[in-house]
């Protein structure tokens, strides 16, 4: 469940980049001159970064990093 | 001339660096400490420098260029789908290329390619299309380098020296430093690149009388289209979110994900990456948008001219006549008019120093080549134990001399425009290759034969586009000119700044069919050896 959860939430956040809605205006200017659509994908690169956090903390692939570990072999020496 | 010196001093203090990293290793003739800095990255010099290893000198100067000419949708086609999609591959993929690298010792992507599929010829195929993938951004920032210390300097230093002198350094410090070297320099450029956005705006801004009346203005000029969207289609804009799928396919990229120490150090990363490309990428687009309203500026009057005339009479003109109109419209020096109308000199040279940071990024893909080139050919088919690991590391020294000379040579005699378009289509190629990382680290189905039929289709489609804009000259901007239709729809059409198919870029087929080609390819030949499939995916792993 969880996993779907996140899965849905990079989806959705792939889906929301596509701000038809926003296409043709540039009012509000955020500020008095960030244009609305500018501002948008500021708070979009905002909301990408704690998505990436919600991944780190939910999803991290910690079984790779100990198996890593494990077998961690180096790499022959030749002299 | 005080520009010119800060810019030297700064190109002193990146030498430095790398001969610091070089007497750091001294004594450690290894190939993991000179290809991978012996693996020990810690996690801001990981973040600052992977960051600075992406961004180009597209990431400064293209990117106000290309804001100057498109309006805002720059941000939304290239920083906040890259914001996305990179992090997203780092932590996907990345983490999983460095725990292999870690457990098997790989140096570079092809070594993983060949163990994973048990291949050998058909991992140098793979390794031919990267490099010739990869070669043109070397020869764009000698460049690059070329150009902005020229421009820098008020012409004092010509293109050739300048050019000299950046191929110069960039050498040094790859052939002192290494990858240590390389990603201490990255981690202070990209310092540089996050301070040089910043500081550019409030210059700037404070130059042109504040952002308002300029908003406003614009908004109330012909040109207020630049602060909306409505210009591009969004098929195209949906396009774009393909392009960042190249990052990790890039053979740099790969390599450096194996320098961490700890798989922690992807985490920072991966959280950091978005909001560092807002603080780079948000200043400088929005500087080229506004830099419309610098009428006072005699060369921003003429590009804002010729891109009027290219709309209003483009579709009378002959291609010829258009390719004009259209060098006249680059705005990729638009930032460094800005700075030169607004800006103290000494902060001029400060932030010529940043742009001069963006151009250099080509180290990298220098170390990378080298890196390939020794351990996927000459190591490979010479035999490990012939040479030895002081040997490799001379190997891969001389070869970062012969890269940056031909380089250079190559700069000084073919035009720029070529090797521009290169990268142009080099970013769909190393997306449509980013199927074979996915195939061989999350698909034990996967085989060498689905690897290859993919990696031949990424060369094909990479030259099809190429041949295909060179046989029918771009139109005006405007309606695309349709060359094949099929099912009623657009099939192929020639755009005024590339190619569409079906309205999409060339990138969204490249993609698709690469990752069909590896599935179909794949499910009708041969898996690997049981044996091997155990070994990438253990018995009672879950994911």
């Amino acid at each position: 469940m969880r996993r779907a959860l996140l899965v849905l939430a990079v989806v959705a956040l792939y889906v929301l980049h596509q701000d038809v809605w926003l296409w043709r205006t540039a009012r509000p200017l955020v500020f008095g001159f960030v244009p609305i659509g500018l501002f948008y994908h500021a708070c979009y690169s905002v909301a990408a970064s704690l998505l990436m956090w919600l991944l780190v903390r939910e999803a991290w692939p910690s079984h790779i990093e100990e198996e890593a570990k494990r077998d961690a072999r180096p790499r022959p020496r030749t002299e | 001339m005080i520009p010119a010196a800060i810019v030297f001093l700064y190109l002193a203090v990146v030498v430095y660096i790398g001969v610091f990293a070089f007497r750091k290793a001294r004594g450690k003739e290894e190939v993991e400490d000179y290809f991978l800095a012996s693996r020990s990255l810690g996690p801001f010099v990981f973040l600052m420098s992977l960051f600075g290893t992406n961004m180009t000198a597209f990431a400064i100067l293209g990117s106000s260029g290309h804001a100057f000419n498109n309006g805002i949708v720059t941000y939304g086609l290239m920083a906040s789908s890259s914001g996305l999609v990179i992090p997203l591959t780092i932590f996907f993929i990345g983490t999983r290329v460095w725990a292999l690298g870690k457990r098997f010792g790989f140096i570079t992507p092809v070594q993983l390619f060949r163990d994973r599929w048990e291949c050998s010829h058909i991992g140098t195929v793979i390794f031919a299309v990267q490099a010739v993938l990869l070669l043109p951004y070397v020869i764009i920032g000698v460049m690059g380098g070329g150009t902005t210390l020229n421009v820098v300097s008020g012409g004092l230093v010509p293109y050739w020296m300048g050019g000299a002198v950046v191929a110069l350094v960039v050498m040094s410090y790859v052939f002192f430093g290494g990858m240590r070297g390389t990603a201490w320099v990255n981690t202070f450029q990209t310092v540089l690149f996050l301070l040089f956005g910043s500081v550019a705006v409030i210059v700037i801004g404070w130059g042109m009388g504040g952002f308002r009346a300029a908003a406003e203005g614009l908004l109330a000029s012909p040109n207020a289209f630049l602060l909306t969207r409505e210009k591009v289609p969004p098929y195209y804009f949906f396009s774009y979110t393909f392009i960042p799928l190249s990052a990790i396919a890039f053979p740099h990229i790969t390599i450096f994900c194996l320098t961490a120490r700890r798989m922690g150090q992807f985490a920072k990363t991966v959280i950091f990456y978005p909001v560092c490309i807002l603080a780079i990428w948000l200043p400088c687009v929005f500087l080229g948008v506004m830099a419309n309203r610098a009428q006072d500026v005699p060369q921003i009057k003429a590009k804002v001219e010729a891109r009027r005339t290219l709309a209003q009479q483009g579709r009378q003109m002959t291609p010829e006549q258009r390719e004009v109109l259209r060098e006249k419209a680059d705005a990729d020096d638009v930032l460094l008019l800005l700075l030169q109308r607004y800006a103290p000199l000494w902060l001029a040279g400060l932030l010529g120093a940043g742009i001069m940071a963006a151009v250099m990024a080509t180290d990298s893909q220098i170390l990378a080549l080298s890196t390939m080139f020794t351990e996927d050919v000459l190591t490979h088919y010479g035999g490990r134990d012939r040479f030895g690991e002081r040997a490799q590391v001379q190997m891969g020294r001389a070869f970062v001399v012969l890269l940056t000379a031909l380089a250079y040579a190559i700069a000084l005699r073919a035009p720029e425009s070529i090797f521009s378009l290169a990268i142009q289509y080099a970013f769909s190629g190393f997306a449509a290759l980013s199927p074979l990382l996915v195939a061989a680290l999350f698909w034990k189905g996967s085989t060498r034969w689905g690897a290859l039929v993919s990696t031949v289709w990424v060369a094909f489609a990479v030259v099809a586009v190429a041949l295909f804009q060179a046989a029918v000259p771009a139109p005006a901007p405007g309606p695309p000119l349709v060359v094949s239709r099929l099912f009623g729809l657009d099939a192929l059409a020639r755009t005024a700044g590339g190619t569409a198919v079906f309205g999409f870029m060339p990138v969204v087929p490249m993609v698709l069919v690469s990752a069909l080609l590896m599935l179909v390819v794949s499910a009708l030949t041969p898996r690997p050896s049981a044996a091997t499939i155990e070994r990438y995916f253990p018995a009672g792993r879950t994911r």
